[in-house]
């Protein structure tokens, strides 16, 4: 892998007239990814997903080479047709259309930038790794005061004939002071046995507002990997949700740091996984500051030889007195090959704080469909009944009426 | 009154060395010490090939490094592997041969090994150094046919159980610290319940560090035959010391069919003065197997001591129906630290397991409780509760909770829990208001935290715990 790797940066190298900074920010992160790898089971954080494996056994070899000089296609990706939306059409990595044509041109500024700081922070490999193989990345600034009219909604994708390849993309947020946006993250890719690398990065300034959603609802054979990474100043709220199902492999990973006081984050998910899709979800929220609060709900239904993961960390510094944090995580397991592994961590260094987890996990309540069944419903009937309710619960958590609509008619949840 | 109690009680009143001339092995750690441990205790061939496949195996391991507290590296080379008070060299017939001043130790400690003049009857194997000194009550469990002796003792009388069991359920292989047991264990008690008896007193053993640069390795081997049920209790001190001291043993029970095994252990080793200076590394491995159908393991512990306490008593359910139980309250204060929990893992059908843990911290201490719940494919029906809760005192300690939840059997329910917070000022003030003084009405509120936890302990011990969670946290209000 290593002979590829080499191979593939050069090209990469010479495919683009780099500035001397950014050919050296591009070459630190490569050196360090080949020092480090695909991360595997001997990582703490990688214990229950080992991806060097995962990618051998449903990838292969990879390439990390990407010919970013000729058009894709984006005519053919399916968008949604529910809702109005401004979008972003990411293709094997590669920004092809950015679409804002809701809002006002001057409240938003689209930057594109190729990588000039420096690593700060060495946060895993594979954030190395993107650095080293993405394109340019966007940053996109949404200017105080404004909120979007309508929901953003970036569309992954990859080409029919790309097989086997690394792909990574980048963007940056920045929300300025009270700023909103509701951003949608659908995955549709249409070719198989990839892996794809998304990193973000938003930066929450003083009452702004981020709603995430997070759709991985199509059947496909790839591998992905998302990195979240939130800063929130004073007073702003973050709001992610994620629907894991379709995809073979996929590990989002939500780091959020409170740096202003009462902010406040909130995680929720919604593992739905059959066949033998192995997903899971990491969070870090990180308490720094008085007065904050965090939220996570996460609930699981698993079939088949599916494999589910959640990690969930809270984090209280000394300082952050009056913390409330809050975590949950459920899950049914329907098929006895099915499996559920959580890691609900808490890490605490003040002591005027409440903080608190659960974790349950075990099959359907047998007294339950009894009383279902003896009120007329068919054993499937009762089941899926049980199944929607549970996972409602989660939906319910959805502040955003239209998004929060167009999850139940995926999902197929009636209330 | 309370206060004098609490001011004769306020330093770690376990503190004192005696003046007994010991008997040392070489310092370091090689084969030839291996040996010189193996042929003082006069062991047969097959027990120092052991010791010595477990040092081959020593060489490669690595000492783990993934625990919360972090501790200056340890020179296994500068360390006293054998340490035994010299009189000792011809082991003491009866209590009256035994070193007057080893009595008296024992007597500050308030271990009367004088059977006489025990009133409530407990058996007690006493642990100083390197070498098991006495056992009481020995007749009475011998007409029961109850083996309750050193295991260096077992090892001469009964090698074929010994032989049997050693290393069944903490195997040569094992992580770093147990292997170095496997290799240079000195004592430590053994105890063989025969087929359907009942125990008929709680049996002890009570440990003491008293040399200056020994590491004490013992180890237990507990083995509850069919049917049979025994309640054990360990208790640990050790003198004041600049140097910190390793204390790196093994527990190994095992639970055949119908068999119960209660665990009870209150640890107060030297947790170091106020700056975090000096204490014991208790880095032990306990592990339980609860071998045969519906047998039953219970731990419950009290640490309160040592400057790092690192250990995880586990129960191993591979017999159906099998029950394992974990009580724990771990109190830190001052510059101490803990990383403990336990480990349940499910492998028969029907097995249950509850586990309850209560963590205190208060002055510079960081505390973690770290669990394991691993329900196998083949344990159908299986159940496990957990309920971890810590309470923070002040805001330079630390609590955390790093549960690993695993479960791959669908009939299977796992619940966990864990809350954080501090004591509450409503409570506070209500206690106060009623007359308790801040400390004492601190103490109540602890006492009620621990409630679940101290209900478990033997009587006796209940109230040593008791008074021992109200000591460690002297100093910490206010």
């Amino acid at each position: 892998m290593e002979e590829q790797l080499k191979i593939d940066f050069e090209k990469k190298l010479k495919d683009f007239s780099y500035s001397d900074q950014e050919k050296k920010f591009k070459e630190t992160n490569f050196k360090e990814f080949l020092k480090q790898g695909f991360p595997n089971r001997k990582l703490e954080n990688w214990k229950f997903s080992d991806l060097n494996q995962i990618i051998k056994s449903n990838i292969g070899e990879l390439t990390f080479y990407n010919d970013y000089k000729k058009e894709n296609q984006i005519d053919k990706i399916e968008l949604i047709s529910e809702l109005e939306h401004n979008k972003i059409i990411i293709v094997d990595g590669k920004i092809e259309k950015i679409d804002f044509k809701f809002e006002d041109k001057d409240k938003i500024e689209v930057l594109v930038e190729q990588g000039e700081e420096t690593i700060k922070e060495n946060i895993n490999s594979l954030i190395n790794l993107n650095n080293a193989f993405s394109n340019k990345f966007c940053k996109i600034i949404i200017k105080k005061n404004y909120s979007l009219k309508k929901p953003l909604v970036i569309y992954h994708s990859t080409n029919k004939n790309t097989q086997s390849k690394n792909t990574n993309s980048r963007i940056d947020f920045k929300l300025e002071e009270n700023a909103c946006l509701r951003l949608i993250d659908i995955f549709k890719e249409n070719s198989e046995k990839n892996f794809l690398n998304i990193y973000y990065n938003f930066q929450l300034d003083k009452s702004s507002i981020l709603k995430n959603y997070k759709i991985d609802k199509s059947i496909n054979n790839n591998v992905k990997y998302s990195y979240n990474n939130v800063k929130q100043e004073t007073n702003s709220i973050s709001e992610t949700f994620i629907l894991s199902s379709g995809s073979k492999f996929f590990k989002n990973e939500i780091n959020c740091d409170l740096l202003g006081q009462h902010s406040s984050a909130f995680v929720n998910g919604i593992f739905d996984l059959d066949e033998e899709n192995h997903h899971e979800i990491k969070s870090n929220i990180n308490h720094l500051v008085e007065n904050t609060k965090s939220y996570q709900l996460v609930k699981s239904v698993l079939e088949k030889k599916s494999k589910a993961v959640y990690q969930g960390k809270i984090f209280v510094n000394s300082e952050a007195q009056k913390t409330d944090g809050y975590q949950l995580s459920n899950a049914i397991l329907l098929s006895e090959n099915s499996e559920f592994n959580a890691k609900p961590e808490l890490e605490i260094y003040a002591d005027d704080v409440k903080c608190s987890h659960g974790s349950s996990s075990g099959s359907l309540d047998e007294n339950s469909i009894f009383y279902l069944m003896s009120r007329g419903l068919n054993y499937q009937e009762a089941k899926k009944l049980l199944i929607n309710g549970f996972l409602l619960d989660v939906i319910e958590k959805i502040t955003d009426e239209e998004i929060k609509n167009l999850i139940k008619n995926l999902l197929g949840v009636k209330e | 009154m309370r206060d004098k109690q609490i001011e004769d009680l306020k330093d770690y009143k376990y503190g004192f060395s005696t003046d007994i001339e010991s008997f040392k092995a070489p310092k370091g750690l090689n084969e030839d010490v291996i040996k010189f441990i193996s042929n003082i205790k006069k062991e047969p061939k097959w027990l120092l090939d052991w010791r010595l496949k477990a040092f081959e195996r020593l060489k490669v391991l690595k000492e783990p490094d993934w625990q919360k507290p972090k501790y200056p590296k340890i020179d296994y080379q500068d360390l006293y592997y054998y340490s035994a008070p010299k009189s000792f060299k011809d082991k003491p017939k009866s209590l009256d041969e035994l070193d007057p001043k080893l009595l008296e130790t024992y007597q500050k400690l308030g271990i009367p090994l004088n059977e006489q003049k025990r009133l409530n009857g407990i058996a007690v194997d006493a642990v100083f150094d390197s070498v098991s000194v006495a056992t009481t009550f020995k007749e009475t469990l011998t007409k029961q046919g109850i083996i309750f002796c050193s295991i260096s003792e077992a090892v001469q009388k009964h090698p074929e159980l010994v032989k049997k069991y050693l290393g069944t359920v903490i195997p040569l292989t094992d992580h770093f610290f147990a292997t170095l047991n496997s290799a240079v264990f000195t004592d430590g008690s053994f105890v063989y319940i025969p087929p359907g008896v009942r125990c008929p007193m709680e049996l002890s053993t009570y440990f003491r560090i008293n040399a200056s640069d020994t590491g004490q390795f013992e180890r237990t081997l507990i083995i509850a035959d069919k049917g049979s049920y025994v309640s054990y209790l360990e208790g640990c001190t050790a003198p004041m010391r600049d140097e910190n001291q390793l204390h790196a043993a093994n527990v190994e029970l095992i639970a055949l069919d119908d068999a119960e095994i209660k665990y009870s252990t209150v640890q107060n080793w030297y947790p170091g003065d106020k700056d975090g200076k000096g204490g014991i590394y208790n880095f032990v491995t306990k592990r339980g197997l609860c071998k045969g159908k519906n047998s039953k393991i219970s731990w419950t512990q009290v640490e309160t001591g040592s400057a790092i306490t690192w250990k995880y008593p586990s129960c191993i359910l591979k017999g159906d129906n099998s029950i394992g139980e974990f009580y724990s309250i771990a109190i830190t204060n001052n510059h101490q630290k803990a990383d403990t929990g336990t480990k349940m893992i499910h492998l028969g059908k029907n097995t249950k397991s509850k586990i309850i843990s209560k963590g205190i911290s208060a002055g510079f201490s960081d505390m973690t409780y770290r669990g394991l719940v691993d329900i196998s494919p083949k344990a159908t029906n299986s159940n496990n509760f957990t309920q971890c809760d810590s309470l923070l005192m002040g805001n330079k300690c630390g609590a955390h909770t790093v549960p690993y939840i695993k479960n791959k059997n669908s009939d299977s329910n796992i619940a966990h829990e864990a809350t954080t917070s501090k004591i509450s000022e409503e409570q506070l003030h209500y206690c106060q208001q009623r007359g308790l003084n801040p400390e004492e009405a601190v103490g109540l509120i602890v006492n009620g935290f621990c409630k679940e936890v101290l209900q478990q302990l033997p009587m006796e011990f209940a109230v040593e715990a008791q008074k021992l969670v109200g000591i460690s946290l002297e100093g910490s209000v206010g």
